[in-house]
């Protein structure tokens, strides 16, 4: 630890602290641009100047320099820094002139406004006059892509944008060019961005040089209300804030969560809003002579028991959805087994997960933090970036750190980072376990081996036998103590939920494609979709299926009921993300028309159908829950999954049928009902496709 | 005046063979491995006697800059970089070394090498210097063909020169934008600390010297240093390349020694000012950089790193620019700033932003298309860019402003007089034509 003294105030701060951690450690605001605690120093914006003894006898950028890099006094005094001095006033504002007489005063119109580095720190630190008689630089704004707009009058060249893309999203496609005044950001030859993390740049950008194109005119800050939710665009479960005028959400924006997402989001949960207003179902609907038609909650509901009435249980069931909450889940399969019914399955893609198998098999053991400890990561039939980009960027993080090996066995994709393509398939992985090939020897020795198991690898035939076998490569002799290293990586935001609340088939009970199957055979009656739109809609033959969900896209087309419910910013639900983290989301503002939320439909069909579910509100609803689960009332907390399980996972691992893995996810702008409803989703899809073929030719 | 057999570069003038018989003949590469032989702590201990200062413009202590190396190596290489970068208007020295005397330099990067325990050495050569990079490699090549330098050569101490040619930009002198450049990067000044000393050129210890100083290395250590710093006077010894441009008779380059009077050096080598002295108007003493010093004070001026800091200006180069009462100076220092306005780098904000302003300022100014209380104005811009600054671009900028003003303001508000008594568009020279 070092002793310095920061405007009177002795503070002791280990050396390597820049003078600007070491001034924030003293309680000391230090003005700053350029500088982010997440990205690289770049030193120039030169607005965190600050005057010290000991060090040269300029102002110095205290992001840039180390509290060892001073000197002592004569007589081993610590050494002294100002924050408030005269020379640190004056250094201040003249930056602050510097960088707002070519700035254009365009604050009224600009979307920044009210919410801008410049404008507030202009107002803290500058002086209200003007010097500048000449004429203002005029620079002519890039196209980036559908997500950032961009206003380049406003850029201020902290650089902070080029330096995300580069470290954190992985993409060399931002940057300055030319110099002097001449300098301006841009992709070059105005390329659109192809990261799945650019909307961040959004947030890294201290003035409104870089705006949301999406959000550009809508709505100002201090007219939001903000709502602190949780993400379900993919299974990490990234913290966000969903700011809401009127009933209408206007943009979500992330929060700061150092264990999950720090404080990125990816583009499909930052846009996705768009699709919270279209397509949207907002009454009842009933089909009537082959065609849906508007109806009452209590026709809908008297049409669903009559068919309740003529069929029997086991005749009856349901599948839950992406998105669905753990609370919707929970009174969806205690509805179902009050009918007498045991089928019902959370895996609509068939992954072969089980959750009597123990909690370990199938989340993301290590935790996402816990992959910046990792020696080694071996990334089996998964494609990170697409099926959780903020986690991809971990992972690069982790690459970044320096010492550790990447494997990937499955398809080959960017993926940001270096690593070493193993193989296509399940044999591969049988090598790699065995501790043949170069990656499966260093893997034999590595003390803190993480493997991710993405869907892709089971989802197919050989699922359970990848599981087992990466369950037997995370315990292998050798790994450090108490160091779980399997990670299961889904996709869906309900699955871990849905897992751990057991919305599985019950004995005997028929799994997502076997009531598929069973329906389109004529064996069931009934089938409830809860926001089930990823299975085959077409293969449900004759039976009477009651789609519960927030849009008109497969499973509604198909229904025969309709119940509109209320999508994820519209409900108070809790999620489990995939590291079996209990997160709770509010609610931001309410479900369209007569939509309702899925937990008060069940309730009051579970009553139309003669088996009343015991709980009038939500607060009961989750009594009854944590009743039942108490680890779910563990607000963000991952409950750490026992080794034994994945021990006795691994003792299961046998025949590793061959087969090559498949990347669910065809299209990472179109993975759900609400992202397939967004129009700014569509164009982004479009705009990859395109890529694609442009990269193709 | 300094004596023919005190000069060190004897083929300044490019009269005889720059190659390597001809550097031979003039005493090149005579008993080097002698030199090398005397160990690294006595060539570093021999240039901190000789009291050899930057060639560079800083004027920092040679041997000082040498001894800061790592003497045990942590495995990463260390590496010798030598700056032939030499963009500064006025300043046309080492230029003269590179296509003239080309085997002082190469045989001073050896023996420098050596001293830091480098076993490669860069040139990065400014990207102007077409035929002058072609000298050099072609000296490189025949010490190499000698087998002075490269592996296994005769001195014993394995050692790779390689010629950087950069694409033309001033920052690039700059020691850190420099290494950027050389790593392929675009060439901004990097943060420091860390110090090149210990995170150079691709993170490792390296070394950035000027080519001047590197070049008179080895007349040092072959005549010792007694010799070197007796010459001059004290702090600022030795011989030095003297550049004359401007309103002189006869414009040219000298090798002269420290501390010649700057009427000496005018009146006998470059053929007195035009028109006489008393027609002498100013002289900005070494590159652009350098704050203006009136002709009441170049009557007495020494020309050496003291010298010109007691009349408020500085050493820098040593290219002098001198201007007669013929110039309009306020003119020439807005083209200056015009200059540093287009090779500011852009990294940060003070020069940046400043360097524009102060630049749109002064061509007001010149034509007098300003009030008068911008010049005060003007001058705090200065300051506020002065210090600031991640590299000493900001600070090369704004000096030459504060130096016109310090001196002469009464011209500027005569100027600004004149305007607003017949606010007419002046005709502007075209100053692009010019170029």
């Amino acid at each position: 630890m070092a002793k310095i003294i920061v405007d009177g105030i002795e503070v002791d701060v280990p050396p390597d602290y820049t003078l600007l951690q070491a001034a924030e450690a003293a309680g000391a605001e230090v003005p700053r641009f350029c500088f982010h605690e997440r990205l690289s120093i770049a030193g120039n914006c030169r607005m965190c100047l600050v005057e010290v003894k000991g060090g040269p006898p300029k102002p110095q950028a205290s992001c840039a320099m180390s509290v060892r890099d001073l000197r002592p006094g004569p007589n081993g005094e610590p050494p002294v820094m100002f924050t408030k001095s005269p020379m640190v006033k004056k250094a201040r504002e003249g930056v602050m002139e510097f960088l707002l007489i070519n700035h254009p005063l365009d604050c009224p119109i600009c979307d920044q406004g009210g919410e801008c580095d410049l404008q507030d720190q202009a107002m803290a630190y500058g002086v209200d006059k003007n010097r500048f008689a000449e004429n203002k630089r005029a620079v002519e704004d890039k196209y980036i892509g559908p997500l950032v707009k961009t206003s380049m009058n406003r850029c201020i060249h902290c650089t902070r944008c080029v330096r995300f893309t580069t470290e954190v999203a992985g993409i060399s496609e931002m940057g300055l060019i030319g110099r002097g005044e001449d300098a301006e950001i841009t992709t070059y030859l105005e390329k659109a961005l192809s990261s799945e993390l650019q909307g961040n740049v959004i947030d890294l950008c201290p003035v409104g040089a870089l705006t949301s194109k999406p959000y550009a005119f809508h709505a100002r800050p201090w007219e939001l209300v903000k709502t602190e939710a949780i993400d379900v665009m993919d299974a990490v479960g990234s913290n966000i804030r969903v700011d809401v005028r009127g009933r209408e959400v206007m943009r979500i924006l992330p929060r700061l969560n150092e264990a999950v997402n720090e404080e990125w989001i990816s583009d499909k949960s930052r846009f996705v809003w768009d699709g919270l207003r279209t397509q949207r179902l907002d009454r009842p609907y009933l089909r009537v002579g082959g065609k849906l038609r508007p109806a009452s909650w209590g026709e809908a509901f008297a049409a669903i028991a009559g068919k309740v009435k003529a069929t029997t249980g086991a005749r009856i069931g349901a599948i839950g959805g992406d998105l669905a909450s753990v609370e919707d889940l929970f009174a969806l399969k205690q509805l179902l087994v009050s009918l007498g019914s045991g089928n019902f399955d959370i895996r609509q893609d068939g992954a072969a997960l089980d959750p009597s198998k123990g909690r370990a098999s199938y989340v993301f053991n290590p935790t996402i933090a816990g992959i910046e400890q990792a020696d080694l990561i071996l990334i089996v039939g998964s494609n990170p970036r697409r099926e959780a980009s903020v986690l991809n960027a971990r992972i690069r993080k982790r690459w970044r750190a320096g010492g550790v090996r990447i494997g990937v066995i499955g398809e080959q994709a960017d993926l940001t980072y270096p690593y070493e393509y193993l193989g296509a398939g399940s044999d591969t992985l049988g090598e790699i376990a065995a501790g043949r090939l170069a990656f499966g020897e260093a893997l034999a020795k590595a003390k803190r081996p993480i493997v991710i198991v993405g869907q892709g690898a089971l989802a197919g035939a050989a699922g359970a036998g990848v599981l087992a076998t990466a369950a037997a490569i995370a315990t292998a002799e050798g790994r450090d103590e108490g160091w779980n290293g399997l990670a299961v990586l889904h996709m869906a935001a309900s699955r871990v939920g849905g897992l751990d609340v057991g919305f599985v088939p019950a004995a005997g009970g028929l799994d997502a494609a076997g009531m598929v199957k069973a329906a389109g055979a004529g064996e069931l009656d009934l089938l409830f979709l809860l926001g089930a739109d990823e299975i085959d809609t077409e293969a449900l033959g004759a039976a009477f299926v009651v789609y519960i969900g927030t849009h008109g896209d497969n499973g509604a087309h198909r229904a025969d009921v309709i119940l509109p419910a209320a999508a994820y910013t519209e409900k108070s639900g809790t999620y489990v993300n995939t590291e079996g983290r209990v997160q709770l989301s509010n609610r931001a503002s309410f479900p369209p028309g007569d939509a309702r939320e899925d937990w008060a439909i069940l309730r009051a069909l579970s009553d139309v159908v003669g088996h009343r579910l015991p709980y009038d509100s939500l607060g009961e609803l989750r009594r009854a829950l944590y009743a039942a689960y108490p680890h779910l009332q563990m607000i963000d907390h991952v409950e750490p999954a026992g080794l034994g399980d994945v021990a006795a996972l691994a003792s299961s691992a046998g025949g590793l049928a061959s087969t090559a893995f498949r990347n669910p996810i065809a299209d990472f702008y179109l993975t759900n009902p609400i992202a397939r409803a967004s129009a700014v989703m569509a164009e982004c899809s479009a705009l990859a496709a395109g890529l694609v073929a442009a990269a193709a030719e | 005046m300094l004596a023919d057999k005190d000069r060190i570069f004897t083929n300044i003038y490019g009269a005889k063979d720059w190659g390597l018989q001809g550097a031979l003949k003039r005493g090149s590469w005579d008993g080097t491995k002698t030199i090398l032989e005397a160990g690294r702590d006595w060539i570093v201990d021999q240039m901190k006697a000789s009291g050899l200062r930057g060639r560079g413009g800083a004027g920092f202590s040679t041997g000082l800059k040498w001894s800061f190396m790592p003497k045990v190596n942590d495995g990463r290489p260390h590496y010798l970089v030598i700056n032939a970068d030499e963009s500064e208007p006025g300043t046309c020295k080492d230029r003269e070394i590179l296509r003239h005397d080309p085997h002082h330099l190469v045989e001073g990067a050896l023996i420098a090498s050596f001293a830091m325990g480098a076993h490669v050495a860069y040139i990065y050569v400014r990207g102007e210097f077409i035929r002058e990079r072609e000298h050099l490699q072609a000296a490189i090549d025949q010490a190499y063909e000698a087998r002075l330098i490269g592996k296994n050569n005769v001195h014993g101490w394995d050692m790779d020169i390689y010629v950087a040619h950069g694409a033309g930009a001033y920052i690039c002198g700059e020691e850190t934008a420099l290494l950027e450049s050389l790593e392929g990067k675009k060439g901004q000044p990097r943060l420091k600390p860390p110090f090149p000393a210990n995170v150079g050129l691709y993170g490792c210890p390296t070394t950035v010297n000027n080519v001047e100083s590197i070049a008179v290395a080895p007349t040092i250590l072959r005549r010792g240093a007694a010799w070197f710093s007796s010459i001059g006077r004290p702090n600022n010894v030795g011989t030095k390349l003297f550049g004359i441009s401007g309103h002189v008779n006869t414009p040219c380059i000298v090798e002269e020694a420290m501390g010649i009077p700057f009427r000496e050096l005018i009146e006998k080598h470059g053929g007195g000012v035009r028109g006489g002295w008393d027609n002498l108007l100013a002289i900005i003493p070494g590159g652009a950089s350098c704050p203006i010093i009136p002709a009441k004070d170049c009557e007495e001026l020494i020309m050496d790193f003291d010298g010109t800091r007691a009349v408020k200006s500085s050493f820098g180069t040593a290219g002098v620019l001198v201007m007669d009462k013929s110039t309009d100076v306020i003119r020439a220092i807005a083209r200056i700033s015009a200059f540093f306005k287009h090779e500011s780098c852009g990294q940060c904000t003070p020069c940046r932003e400043g360097t524009g302003w102060m630049w749109r300022v002064l061509d007001r100014m010149a034509r007098g298309e300003a009030e008068k209380r911008e010049i005060d104005m003007l001058l705090q811009v200065t300051t506020q860019i002065e210090g600031h600054t991640i590299c000493a671009l900001g600070d090369a900028a704004a000096w030459p402003v504060q130096g016109l003003i310090r001196h002469f303001r009464p011209l500027i508000e005569e100027r600004i007089d004149l305007y607003s008594a017949n606010p007419k568009p002046i005709e502007r020279e075209m100053m692009e034509a010019a170029e």
